[in-house]
């Protein structure tokens, strides 16, 4: 099964009732495999007429208090971002895959990773965040839209998979295991739209009259919803970075990638190590400060599918601890992946300087 | 004193935020009486649009869901499909429904949501102050065709009923105006039959509805009716434009 097809899957398994779908490469994969289980499964498949559309048939079932879940790539959840700032504002949970494809424009559709300043810095307008989760193999793909939908009903925030173009069409062997939810309880969703019958009526609204009661009040409720995110759920993974010299820092396909030329590193005894964030947003700024700290004079090299993006988040949260000059970076931006031939020169470089 | 009609118990206030002079608080009123007669007050879910009817959560006692401009459609589309018992009905101006969201309403239409659509046309947009709309006349002096439509590079006003009739799976449509009291009572009348079908599980059902804008359209109160009058229904033919019953 693909990873689009596993995303697909999980989502059924974990009560997802509505999906609304546009299709878009290379993420289409989701919505065939879903228009075929959610129909034997007697669930809500809609394909919408357009993105913006879609991810408002998001909102609309969000408030309607079910598990709702849209997918895309790169330009069509550039459309999605007006949903997306209404869906924060209006503080619904929902599920919202991006497999990652090269841009800016149309781009291309090779896997990339130039969508995470869009995911990570709100998307939209307005002050809002989205928890982004990122998977690196077909099994957290499936494991991580489960726990995306017990996140978002959990915090009421709009939760985000960023995959992309190789974890989307990745073939590989997972354990399909049953949903088992990650909290004990769920908040009740008692301000979903039902029908006001036997209370009061209930509205769920993004606009706030009359500062600064109004939205300045609603923002610093936000900010302290996402202050408890950030204190909660720093998400990721270290591989042998306990005593190492250099530690490349990878997300998605990207860490795979660097793995392969690690271990070939480690293997002639170099001592390398990989920083791998699953969550995007909130950053794990306090775990890379710690392997900054317990590994004096380390290097950090930050590999990205994009010109740069997730680099600024290791250099603020690296600011006070490692010099600037040791904070390096490699990165393809067109839409196209590093080898491990790339990645372990790269590393060689930094060995023999 | 007898109280020959007493305020619907649906309205939640006395007083709106609309201008003197605007039809936003005439239909308003209308649809208060006939969810009163249906008795659907607690199993309505309303969409409130983007423009002068945003706050229409303030007006109405029933749940409400604030779009994005334009994107009731699709919004109630999906509450539609999850609670396929309660009873949607998706409020919008020309602005929000004629421009902005036009896919939404096309496609919605097209695809026969059992939905109810209050569209109310006041040819320009009133909340942001009178500029043009696509259902704007031509000659008519917005802030932004200051010297009046023309049909060269701005188009002529898009005729909504019109345009959903070519559309198979719409099942009602009829445009009415609440510019005196014979056609108010017209507009309640197809208020109530779009209503209506949505319960009765018949389809897509819109009601257009020619509404004044006096601030909008610079005029006095009494001028704004006459303007529906003299100017619109020539343009804007009230009646209805499809009824599959």
């Amino acid at each position: 099964m693909k990873g689009n097809e596993a995303v697909g899957e999980a989502a059924i398994k974990a009560g997802c009732l509505c999906y609304f779908a546009y299709p878009i490469t290379p993420q289409t994969e989701t919505p065939e495999y879903l228009a075929k289980r959610m129909e034997e499964e007697n669930l809500i498949f809609l394909q919408a007429e357009s993105e913006v559309a879609a991810i408002n048939m998001v909102f609309g079932a969000s408030a309607a208090g079910v598990r709702v879940m849209t997918s895309s790539s790169s330009p069509g959840i550039s459309l999605k971002q007006e949903g997306i700032s209404y869906i924060a504002g209006g503080e619904l949970p929902c599920v919202i895959i991006n497999v990652v494809r090269g841009g800016p424009g149309l781009g291309n559709i090779e896997a990339a990773q130039g969508d995470y300043f869009q995911s990570t810095r709100g998307g939209g307008h307005g002050d809002y965040r989205c928890i982004v989760l990122t998977p690196n193999c077909v099994q957290e793909c499936y494991d991580m839209v489960m726990n995306a939908f017990d996140l978002a009903d959990y915090y009421r925030v709009p939760v985000i998979i960023q995959s992309d173009g190789i974890i989307g069409q990745l073939v590989e062997p997972f354990d399909m295991h049953p949903y088992k939810p990650i909290f004990e309880k769920f908040p009740p969703k008692n301000w979903a739209l039902t029908g006001c019958a036997g209370r009061k009526p209930n509205v769920v609204r993004t606009l706030y009259l009359n500062p600064p009661n109004g939205l300045e009040m609603h923002n610093r409720k936000l900010e302290e919803r996402y202050k408890k995110i950030h204190s909660e759920l720093r998400w990721s993974e270290t591989y042998n970075c306990d005593d190492a010299e250099i530690v490349v820092v990878a997300y998605g396909a990207t860490s795979r990638i660097a793995k392969s030329a690690i271990k070939q590193h480690n293997s002639n005894g170099v001592k390398v190590g990989l920083f791998r964030p699953k969550t995007l947003w909130p950053w794990p700024d306090v775990e890379l400060v710690e392997i900054a700290r317990k590994n004096k004079g380390v290097k950090f090299l930050v590999i990205e599918m994009s010109m740069g993006q997730m680099l600024e988040d290791v250099l603020l949260s690296l600011m006070d601890v490692v010099p600037k000059k040791d904070i390096l970076f490699y990165g393809m931006g067109g839409g196209w992946n590093p080898t491990p031939d790339g990645v372990y020169e790269k590393i060689s470089e930094i060995t023999k300087k | 004193m007898n109280i020959i009609k007493a305020q619907p118990k649906s309205i939640t206030t006395d007083s709106t935020k609309y201008c003197p002079g605007c039809g936003h608080g005439i239909i308003l009123r209308l649809i208060g009486e006939v969810v009163d007669e249906l008795g659907i007050r607690e199993r309505m879910i309303l969409t409130a649009p983007v423009g002068c009817a945003v706050v229409i959560y303030d007006y109405m006692f029933c749940d409400v869901v604030e779009c994005a401009h334009g994107r009731a459609p699709a919004v109630g589309t999906a509450i539609k499909r999850v609670h396929p018992d309660k009873f949607i009905l998706i409020y919008q101006g020309d602005g929000d429904l004629a421009a902005i969201g036009t896919a939404e309403i096309i496609h919605a239409a097209n695809r026969g949501e059992n939905m109810s659509v209050i569209f109310v046309n006041n040819a320009t947009y009133g909340m942001t102050g009178g500029q043009m709309a696509p259902t704007t006349l031509i000659g008519q002096k917005t802030t932004t065709s200051p010297s009046g439509r023309t049909i060269k590079g701005m188009g002529k006003p898009i005729r909504v009923c019109e345009l959903l009739a070519t559309l198979e799976e719409t099942k009602y449509l009829e445009r009415t105006s609440v510019n005196s009291v014979r056609n108010i009572n017209k507009t309640k009348a197809a208020i109530r039959k779009v209503f209506q079908n949505q319960l009765n599980g018949i389809g897509f059902s819109l009601v257009e509805i020619l509404s004044m804008c006096p601030v909008g359209w610079k005029l006095p109160p009494t001028e704004a009716v006459q303007f529906i009058e003299e100017q619109m229904l020539s343009y804007f033919p009230l009646g209805v434009y499809k009824d599959t019953e």
